[in-house]
């Protein structure tokens, strides 16, 4: 792409990735959560493919990397869902608790960033997930159609 | 032998979905008890401030966990597609 195009991904790139995990970070007291921010984050990843070619992405961001980083969150996701078992699965066990256990004030108030128990972990698991699955289905797509050999 | 399989097993699932939509919710009638339970409580019981989120990640967990096994097939999909061998590219 154009050195215009480069100059504005550059300066846009860091705050659509922030954005995208502060969405991530936030799932539960604004709306949002682990599957629009990972979305958000991925097409700032998209973005860089675009503006600078799909090798150069590569160099920073191999897909045998991403796909760890999925399957991990996917791990932690259904380890939390295991984890409430001693009552139901998919128990949120960490409400009361002294990790992200506070319960906020009945009705409208500011938002605590230390609530809701299992909620904000599983963002954070299905946030890993999505960011590194569609990263990678772009990636993939990309380096597909510029002939160049997917690293395994 | 077959056909009359196929027709006693078609009238039975016709018969089943004629039962489900005379029992279904009257249309229009206001929301059922289930909806105004989850919005009254989900802020003591859950403790997130965005019921939605809470719906997904604990009312109804099970479904999410869906949805990620879905986007985790549609990577693996994508990626087996997408994937050249080293043998194929020396070729």
């Amino acid at each position: 792409m154009s050195k215009i195009v480069r100059t504005i991904t550059n300066l846009l790139t860091p705050f659509i990735l922030m954005f995208g995990l502060y969405v991530i970070m936030h799932g539960h007291i604004t709306p949002g959560g682990g599957f629009q921010g990972g979305a958000v984050f991925a097409s700032g990843i998209a973005l860089l493919i675009v503006a600078f070619n799909s090798a150069k992405v590569q160099e920073k961001l191999k897909e045998r990397h991403l796909s760890v980083i999925e399957s991990s969150g996917a791990l932690m996701f259904i380890g939390l869902a295991f984890a409430g078992l001693g009552i139901t699965f998919f128990y949120n066990f960490m409400v009361g608790s002294s990790i992200f256990g506070q319960i906020p004030p009945e009705g409208s108030n500011p938002g605590y960033m230390w609530t809701a128990g299992v909620i904000p972990l599983m963002n954070i698991a299905v946030g890993l997930k999505v960011i590194a699955g569609l990263s990678a289905i772009v990636l993939v797509m990309a380096l597909a159609s510029s002939n160049i050999r997917i690293d395994e | 032998m077959r056909k009359t399989a196929t027709i006693i097993s078609l009238v039975i699932v016709i018969v089943l979905f004629i039962v489900t939509a005379f029992l279904m919710h009257p249309f229009g009638q206001p929301p059922s008890d289930m909806d105004d339970y989850i919005i009254e409580n989900a802020q003591s019981e859950a403790g997130a401030n965005n019921v939605v989120s809470s719906v997904v990640f604990d009312y109804r967990g099970y479904d999410t966990l869906g949805e990620a096994t879905i986007l985790f097939t549609a990577v693996t999909a994508v990626v087996m597609l997408f994937r050249r061998r080293k043998e194929e590219t020396i070729n």
